[in-house]
C-alpha cells in the first residue's frame, strides 16, 4: 500500500523532532530511513504508526487520510527496537494476539489463528518454538517472534524501529538478508529505520535520510550515493575529504589547476570540493592539487588507507592499493579524480 | 610462591577470599542480628501468644465470644473490605498515570502520594474530626443533613484510606516505570483497544507488585490505630476496631481477652509475612526472566 506523509511537523516541547517531512513510499517498496541520533527518524516511524499525533501535516494510507485515525484501526506492523514481546505470553499467543483481540465478526476462529501462527512461525523458521517464553529466546529469535506477531494482522504496512540495533554483528548481518529475502517473498511495503548506513544501503530500495528533523534527501542507494544533495548527505554516507576549489566558467579550479568535476549549475566563486577517499590518488609533490604529509596508515580489507594531514580543510583519507606504501612524515602530493561541489556555507 | 603457601599452610593460616570478612567477624555480625530479632521481634510475639494462652484455651476462646469483641472484628473487617479495593483502584489509577505519562505537577503527585507517610497517624485522624467533627469545617452541613462521618464507620473508612493510600501506588510505580510502555504500544498497534491492553498486557506485568501491594494495604488497613483511634471515639461494639478493641480490653488489665484478641492481630502479620516471601519468591521468578538488554 501506498503511504504518503506530507508537511509533518512534530515538536516535543522546545525541540523539533521533525519539521515540514514529505514523503511517499511506493507500493511493495522497502524504504530505510536513514539519520543520525535525534535526527527524527523514530519519530516519523511513530507518526505513521499512529503512535504520535504530528502537530501539522497529513499521512494517507493508500490515498485516504489517515491522519486522524487511532493506531488500533491503522492495521500497521510495528516491530519495536527491543521487540516488546509480551513476556507472560509464549510464543505462539504472541503472535495471535493480534488476530484474538479482534472484534468476533473479523476474528477467525481458532483453528485458523493456530494455522495462521504455525505458517508465520515456519515463515520466520522457528517452527517448533510455539511454547517458548521470550526470555527462553536468543535476542536474533525475539526478533523474528517480533516480527511474526507484527506480520500475523497482515498490515497495511510493516514498520521496524532500529530492526537490528540490539543485535551483534554476526546474527545482524544473517538477518538482514533474511529480511530482504521475507520481503521478497511478502512483497509487503515496509518502512525501517537505522542509523547504520550500511545496513539502509545494502537492504533498502530507497533510503530517505534525515538530519535534523529534516528530510535531506531520499533516493535510490545508488543515487543517494552518486549524487548527494547536500554536504550533511556525502559525509553520513562514508568518509569524505574537503577541499576549497573555485567555479570559474565550467571549469572546477583547485590551486588554479582543473579538477575534472562538472560545475554544471554553480556560478563563479567559491565553492566546498568534497572527495571519497578512492576519487583521491596519491602523485608526485609536484605540480599536484593539493600536497600534504603522511600520518597515519591503516589497512581496510584488500586496500590501503593513508591519512594525509595539511592537504584539506580537515584530515584527507586516500585509499591507495596494497603496493604503494609511503612511509609516515613523507611528503605527498593528491590528485583529485573526482568529487562533488557544494555552495560554501 | 608456592613454599609460602605450603609454610602458611603448615602454620594453620587458613586462605580466605579478600571480599569476605574474618570468621570472627562474620559470627559476631550474625549473633548480634540474631540476638537483636530475638528481643525485639520474635519475643514479643512470643509474650502475645504466651499471655493469650495463660488461662487456657477455654479463656482464649471466650475472649471471642463477647458481643464487642465480635463487633470489632466485623467492623475491622468491614472497613478494610472498603477501604482496599479502592486504594486499589487509586493506587493503580495514580501508579498508571504517574508511570506511563508526562505532565504538569507530576513531582507534586508523587509527593502527594507520600504523604500519609510522612505525617503521623494522629494528625491523619484529627483532619478528619477537623473537618466532619460536630464543630468542624462540614460539621453543621452535615448534621442538618443527618450524615455522620466523624465517630462513624464513614470516617473510620476515610482515615483508613488516607492512611494506606500509598502502598499500592508506592509499590506499582517504580515496577510500572522500568517496564515503560512499549508492550502496552505493540497491543495497540496490534489492534487492541486501551481497556483491552490494560486487561491482557499492562495487569499480567504488574500482577505480583499489585498483589503484593494490596496484601500491605491490607495488614495496615486491619492494624491501623492512631488515625481510627482519634476519628472512631472509642464506642464500644459500635466504632471500636481490632486495635482500639485491644487497647480498652488492656486499660481494663483484662490481659487475656486483650492479647487474644492481639493474637489474631499477630497472626495477620504473620500470614502477611508469609504470603509476602511467597510473592517475592514468584516475583523473582518472572522478573529475573526479563529479556536482557
Amino acid at each position: 500500500m501506498e503511504i504518503k506523509v506530507a508537511n509533518v511537523a512534530k515538536e516535543f516541547g522546545e525541540t523539533a523532532a521533525l519539521r515540514d517531512v514529505s514523503l511517499t513510499v511506493r507500493p511493495g517498496e522497502l524504504l530505510a530511513l536513514l539519520g543520525p541520533s535525534g535526527s527524527g527518524k523514530t519519530t516519523l516511524l511513530r507518526v505513521i504508526a499512529g503512535l504520535e499525533a504530528p502537530e501539522r501535516g497529513l499521512v494517507f494510507f493508500g490515498g485516504q487520510d489517515a491522519t486522524g485515525l487511532p493506531v488500533q484501526k491503522r492495521q500497521v506492523g510495528f516491530v519495536f527496537q527491543h521487540y516488546a514481546l509480551f513476556k507472560h505470553l509464549n510464543v505462539a499467543d504472541n503472535i495471535a494476539y493480534g488476530l484474538r483481540v479482534r472484534e468476533r465478526a473479523r476474528r477467525p476462529s481458532k483453528d485458523e489463528i493456530a494455522r495462521r501462527v504455525s505458517e508465520l512461525l515456519e515463515l520466520v523458521q522457528l517452527s517448533g518454538y510455539e511454547r517458548r517464553f521470550p526470555a527462553q529466546l536468543s535476542g536474533g529469535q525475539r526478533q523474528r517472534v517480533a516480527l511474526a506477531r507484527a506480520l500475523a494482522v497482515e498490515p497495511r504496512v510493516l514498520l521496524l524501529d532500529e530492526p537490528f540495533g540490539a543485535l551483534d554483528a554476526k546474527v545482524r548481518k544473517d538477518l538482514r538478508h533474511w529480511l530482504r529475502d521475507i520481503h521478497e517473498r511478502t512483497g509487503q511495503t515496509t518502512i525501517f529505520v537505522t542509523h547504520d548506513q550500511d545496513e539502509a544501503l545494502e537492504l533498502a530500495d530507497r533510503v530517505a535520510i534525515l538530519s535534523n528533523g529534516r528530510l535531506e534527501q531520499i533516493g535510490t542507494p545508488d543515487e543517494v550515493q552518486d549524487r548527494p544533495q547536500s554536504p550533511f548527505v556525502l559525509s553520513f554516507l562514508g568518509d569524505a575529504a574537503r577541499f576549497e576549489a573555485r567555479v570559474a566558467g565550467d571549469k572546477v579550479l583547485i590551486g588554479g589547476k582543473p579538477v575534472p568535476v562538472d560545475a554544471h549549475g554553480h556560478g563563479d566563486g567559491e565553492v566546498a570540493l568534497y572527495s571519497r577517499p578512492w576519487q583521491l590518488r596519491l602523485v608526485s609533490p609536484v605540480g599536484a592539487h593539493a600536497r600534504g604529509v603522511v600520518a597515519g596508515i591503516r589497512r581496510v580489507g584488500g586496500s590501503r588507507r593513508i591519512e594525509i594531514h595539511g592537504a584539506g580543510k580537515d584530515k584527507v583519507e586516500v585509499e591507495t592499493s596494497l603496493s604503494i606504501e609511503p612511509a609516515l612524515g613523507e611528503e605527498v602530493g593528491l590528485e583529485i579524480l573526482g568529487g562533488y561541489i557544494f555552495p560554501v556555507g | 610462591m608456592l613454599d609460602a603457601v605450603a609454610r602458611n599452610t603448615q602454620k594453620g593460616i587458613r586462605w580466605r577470599s579478600v571480599v569476605t570478612e574474618s570468621a570472627l567477624v562474620r559470627r559476631l555480625a550474625i549473633a548480634i542480628a540474631i540476638a537483636f530479632l530475638t528481643l525485639f521481634l520474635v519475643l514479643p510475639l512470643a509474650v502475645v501468644f504466651v499471655q493469650a494462652f495463660s488461662k487456657g484455651l477455654g479463656a482464649y476462646l471466650a475472649a471471642f465470644q463477647e458481643p464487642d469483641a465480635q463487633a470489632a472484628i466485623k467492623l475491622t473487617l468491614l472497613v478494610a473490605a472498603i477501604s482496599v479495593p479502592l486504594n486499589l483502584v487509586f493506587g493503580l489509577a495514580a501508579a498508571w498515570s504517574i508511570a506511563k505519562f508526562d505532565f504538569k505537577g507530576k513531582s507534586l503527585l508523587m509527593t502527594l502520594i507520600d504523604l500519609p507517610f510522612s505525617v503521623s497517624p494522629v494528625v491523619s485522624g484529627l483532619i478528619y474530626v477537623l473537618l466532619f467533627g460536630a464543630q468542624g469545617l462540614f460539621g453543621p452541613w452535615l448534621m442538618e443533613h443527618g450524615i455522620k462521618i466523624a465517630f462513624a464507620l464513614p470516617g473510620i473508612v476515610l482515615a483508613t484510606i488516607f492512611v494506606t493510600f500509598p502502598f499500592v501506588a508506592r509499590e506499582l510505580i517504580p515496577l510500572m516505570q522500568e517496564q515503560g510502555t512499549s508492550e502496552e504500544e505493540a497491543a495497540l498497534t496490534l489492534g487492541a483497544s486501551g481497556w483491552r491492553t490494560f486487561l491482557t498486557v499492562t495487569l499480567p506485568n504488574i500482577r505480583w507488585g499489585l498483589l503484593y501491594g494490596v496484601l500491605l494495604c491490607n495488614a495496615r488497613a486491619m492494624g491501623e490505630f492512631g488515625a481510627v483511634s482519634v476519628i472512631s471515639g472509642h464506642i464500644r461494639g459500635l466504632t471500636n476496631t481490632m486495635p482500639l478493641h485491644v487497647e480498652i480490653l488492656y486499660n481494663e488489665y483484662n490481659f487475656v481477652a486483650a492479647f487474644a484478641v492481639a493474637s489474631l492481630l499477630a497472626c495477620l502479620a504473620l500470614v502477611t509475612l508469609a504470603a509476602k516471601s511467597f510473592l517475592e519468591w514468584r516475583a523473582g521468578d518472572t522478573l529475573s526472566g526479563r529479556p536482557g538488554h
